[in-house]
């Protein structure tokens, strides 16, 4: 049944059943009932990553390195772990900015740059139309092979076919008709294309089912089991270095490498953004896809090593390419039916990626190359075409047939030179240079415009010198002395070899050297150049998408009217779908729809999305500027703009800091100044006071001694009366003059200490002895309870003295009279002595039991009782008492007597001894 | 469960991934030798790569 016709016809109603399926999908996604809004439809397009170089050529590679063709595919599994981190990120980006291929998003992120979405447009078509050959490369070649049942031959036995027999030919060509049809059946600025997704996860489905099939047949029908075939293939020569890691061409650096390599192109890859980023329904399907992809590619991974096991012992020496076993064997063992299905299964594999890749490079060079060339040549008069859309559809079949057919030259000029896996390494290598532009983009707002040129081209241009040159070389297009020993003879510019590195493969050493000038451009660059306003505004609006969802419209400001922005999008839109965008968006904002008015900046930035969908963002910036009265806004606006939020927060922080401080030095304040009133208070008290108690024995004084001026023959004993009196006034007047003396110099600190260990029950002794006659004269008995012996405290013994007497003389004043009783009991309290002195006078009312240690004031009633003393004792001995380290206080109720009590700590205690400076 | 806690278990399975796919845990199993008939490289890669993916079901699934 493998007969040519047979095969063409299989092949092609293969076809038309995409082409029906694709149609079928547009139809339900224009009667509103989408078939791929469903996360695991998403999943199966995902797999487009798995072409005609997985299907065959994981084979291929697995047959020379054993499992060294998984780091392709485990890489994926990686980057979809990060996914919801980084893919669901660039969703959102291309959502909210209409972007509609990579080359768009990196322009977009670094101020909207038509020079850098060109190069990012120019390194993808020179990278992938590699990788576009091959596809066409396969499927004319398993064509051939099929063709040649029952013989099985090798795709370079098989020579080049004719220009018009060449089967690479028509199907380049049906693909560019499929392509056209599906891809860019009407200019839409979502540029989302149902119909062919739903295709693509069809041709997803075939391809691992056949695959799967032949993994099957090979091992459970070729042979018995994965037991027999791993046994059988440990008998083969190359056994070891297949079941193992670390040979020269499976080093650990390249497993490496090549995962890295791989996690970066799941992304990066065109085809890739397209089904992941631009045909994503729904963001909340990745997270399906995070799981079920990696799943896929599992599933089709498994029996990767098994065929390529069985094809090795089955075509022992029979000169087999590896690259063609999923064919071979089943045509080996005469299943026709199988071989024929595992050729569609390549087939859709091959179509697959061919329809995304050409779509997805179409947009770019269409976006990125064709419109701002259009749009700056002048001569062109593109900016005055009332209709733009066919203009633009035009280009893009253009593109689509160009790109095609690139591929299919290259593949004609590179015959058989190179295996199918070096071919797709290359075009992986090459658009991993992305990769520091696009994910340093979407999280380090740092990230300039200069530095992305500069780390792209050098990255672009290390990856043309250290990979695409050595591959021209193999194949012939380069002296073969050009890898050997450099060019003109340098050893240290060997493309492969690049300053003499040595001892890596050529896929890490590629990688080694593109991303370290790459990377290091970029951040360098990056670190030293000056960004313009609009790269500060993209650059905040990708990094920071999660916070501050569609707020574009921020960063422009200028005047425009409604209608000339209709007019704009009707250009490119039609005039019935740019009317219905138009007023949707006024409907969804709450507000009337006309074309007088004045359309606001959220209107303007409405439109340049729409626009940025079919032409691209740098080139919708300018066809928006040409009808718009702007006003662009300066880098410190847009500064001002951005920092604004984050500078607010932080200046209300800082107020509320500040005012925090303030309060507490007010109230620092508010209590200095209180204390300082009271103090001044004090002075003015003390000094009146002072004054008062000095008036009052010279008024005295001055009045008896006038009398005694005034009568001479006044009587001898009346004389002698007066003269006392102004005696005892003087000698009050010099001991109130020596308390304040004292007073001062014990609160200043200048007084005189003489700290030694004092016998405290000696100075009660000597107290007791000397208030004696005191007590006698007010007829009041004093009892002394002394212990038989008491450590000795450290204190000044004549203070102490003063205070003890102080106590005493009180006591006999206040103690009741004639009937007077004062107790005076030494005691150990802790670590100190403590002194209680009681008597049984009238007491002391609560409120003035603090005031008496203040000076001048005496307990009692000052107006119907007279003040005996100066009032300076008990201040004094509080001051004494509290330099001393202990306490003086008063323990009383009215009526029933006072308790005075001091404490002193004995000495050698930590208070005592701390005690006594001054 | 927030999606931050997602995020975040999803970035550790990768790491996780990372650990198991390259050198040096790789080399514990780049050895001669079989498990049920299979090669021990291939069979270890293999199985990890199956438990990881089930493990991002499952943190995908718990957050759902």
């Amino acid at each position: 049944m493998l007969e040519t016709p047979v095969i063409l016809v299989v092949s092609f109603a293969y076809l038309g059943l995409l082409f029906a399926i694709a149609y079928w999908g547009d139809k339900r996604a224009a009667a509103g009932r989408s078939i791929i809004a469903r996360p695991s439809i998403y999943a199966l397009s995902l797999a487009v990553y798995a072409t005609s170089w997985t299907f065959y050529g994981s084979v291929g590679r697995a047959a020379s390195t054993g499992v060294g063709f998984l780091p392709i595919y485990l890489g994926p599994t990686l980057m979809f772990a990060l996914g919801w981190l980084v893919l669901r990120k660039i969703i959102r980006i291309s959502k909210e900015n209409r972007i509609t291929s990579i080359a768009d998003f990196v322009a977009s992120r670094y101020g909207k740059s038509t020079l850098l979405g060109g190069l990012v447009a120019v390194i993808a078509v020179v990278g992938i139309v590699p990788y576009i050959s091959l596809q066409l490369k396969v499927i004319s070649n398993t064509f051939s092979i099929l063709r040649e049942y029952p013989e099985i031959v090798s795709p370079s036995e098989l020579g080049s076919p004719s220009l018009f027999a060449d089967t690479g030919l028509y199907v380049a060509l049906v693909l560019a008709a499929f392509t056209i049809a599906f891809g860019t059946r009407k200019l839409d600025a979502t540029e989302r294309h149902e119909g062919m997704v739903a295709a693509i996860a069809f041709e997803s489905v075939v391809k691992l089912v056949a695959f799967v099939c032949v993994g099957l047949f090979v091992t459970f029908g070729v042979f018995g089991g994965f037991g027999d075939l791993f046994g059988r293939a440990a008998a083969l020569p190359q056994a070891d270095e297949l079941f193992t890691l670390g040979g020269p061409d499976t080093g650990y650096m390249n497993f490496m490498w090549l995962t890295v390599l791989s996690m970066l192109a799941i992304v990066l890859l065109p085809r890739q953004f397209q089904v992941a980023v631009v045909e994503n329904v729904d963001e909340r399907h990745v997270s399906k896809a995070i799981w079920l992809f990696p799943l896929y590619l599992l599933a089709i991974n498994v029996f990767v090593l098994p065929i390529a096991l069985g094809g090795l012992v089955s075509f022992q020496g029979a000169g087999v390419d590896a690259d063609t076993f999923v064919l071979a064997l089943p045509m080996a063992e005469g299943q026709q039916g199988l071989a024929l299905f595992a050729y569609l299964g390549g087939l859709s594999a091959a179509t697959g990626m061919l329809i995304v890749e050409t779509i997805a490079l179409s947009t770019m060079v269409s976006n990125n190359l064709v419109m701002p060339a259009l749009l700056r040549a002048k001569a062109s008069r593109v900016t005055e075409r009332r209709d733009l859309r066919r203009l633009i559809l035009g280009i893009r079949r253009a593109a689509i047939v160009v790109v095609l057919l690139l591929g299919y030259a290259y593949f004609r000029a590179a015959g058989e030179a190179t295996a199918l896996v070096s071919i797709g390494l290359v075009s992986f290598a090459a658009v991993a240079q992305f990769a520091p532009a696009v994910l340093g983009g979407i999280f380090w707002k740092g990230g300039s415009k200069s530095g992305a040129l500069v780390g792209l081209s050098a990255g672009f241009l290390l990856w043309a010198y250290t990979m695409l040159l050595p591959s021209f070389a193999r194949s012939g297009w380069l002296p073969e002395s050009f890898l050997e020993d450099g060019p003109l003879g340098v050893e240290a510019l060997r493309p492969e070899q690049l300053f003499g590195l040595a001892g890596l493969d050529g896929v890490s050493h590629a990688m080694f050297w593109s991303m370290l000038v790459n990377v290091g451009c970029y951040v360098g660059v990056s670190l030293f150049s000056r960004r313009s306003a609009a790269e500060h505004g993209q650059a905040a609006l990708f990094v920071d998408v999660f916070r501050q969802p569609g707020e574009g419209s921020r960063f422009w400001r200028g005047t425009a009217s409604v209608a000339d922005l209709e007019l704009l999008l009707a250009r490119f839109l039609g005039p019935r779908r740019a009317s219905e965008a138009l007023a949707e968006f006024a409907r969804g904002r709450g507000l009337v729809w006309s074309e007088a008015a004045e359309a606001d900046a959220e209107v303007v930035h409405h439109v340049e999305r729409l626009l940025a969908g079919s032409i691209g963002a740098a080139s919708a910036r300018v066809m928006v500027a040409s009808v718009v009265q702007e006003e662009p806004l300066g880098i410190e606006e847009v500064m001002d703009i951005l920092d604004e939020t984050s500078e607010v927060i932080a200046y209300s922080r800082e107020l509320e800091r500040k005012s925090q401080d303030l309060e507490a030095a007010t109230a620092e304040l508010r209590a200095a100044n209180r204390r300082l009133k009271e103090v001044d208070r004090l002075k003015d008290d003390f000094v009146s006071t002072v004054t008062h108690e000095l008036r009052t024995p010279l008024t005295s004084m001055r009045a008896f001694s006038e009398i005694l001026l005034d009568n001479p023959e006044l009587e001898t004993s009346e004389r002698e009366r007066f003269l006392r009196i102004v005696i005892e006034e003087i000698e009050r007047l010099t001991r109130l003059i020596n308390q304040v003396l004292d007073l001062s110099k014990i609160e200043s600190g200048r007084a005189d200490w003489q700290i030694a260990e004092v016998d405290l029950r000696e100075v009660i002794e000597d107290c007791a002895a000397a208030t004696a006659q005191l007590f006698a004269d007010c007829e009041a008995e004093l009892d002394v309870w002394l212990p038989e012996t008491a450590p000795p405290v450290a204190a000044d013994r004549d203070r102490v003295k003063q205070v003890m007497l102080n106590l005493l003389s009180n006591a006999a004043k206040f103690c009741a009279p004639g009937r007077g009783r004062v107790a005076v009991e030494l005691r150990v309290d802790g670590g100190a002595l403590r002194v209680d002195v009681r008597d049984n006078g009238p007491g002391i009312r609560p409120q003035d039991q603090q005031a008496i240690f203040e000076k001048f004031r005496q307990g009692g009633d000052g107006l119907t009782e007279r003040p005996q003393g100066t009032g300076l004792g008990l201040p004094i001995s509080h001051q004494i008492v509290t330099h001393l380290g202990g306490e003086l206080w008063v323990e009383s109720a009215p009526g029933s007597g006072a308790t005075f009590s001091f404490t002193l700590p004995l000495a050698g205690s930590p208070v005592g001894t701390t005690e006594g400076k001054g | 469960m927030n999606h931050g806690r997602k995020g975040e278990r999803l970035v550790a399975l990768a790491f996780l991934g990372f650990l198991l796919f390259d050198y040096p845990l790789l080399s514990l199993f780049s050895t001669e030798g079989t498990v049920a008939g299979v090669p021990v490289l291939y069979a270890y890669l293999f199985t990890s790569w199956g438990v990881l993916i089930a493990l991002m079901a499952l943190v995908v699934r718990k957050s759902e």
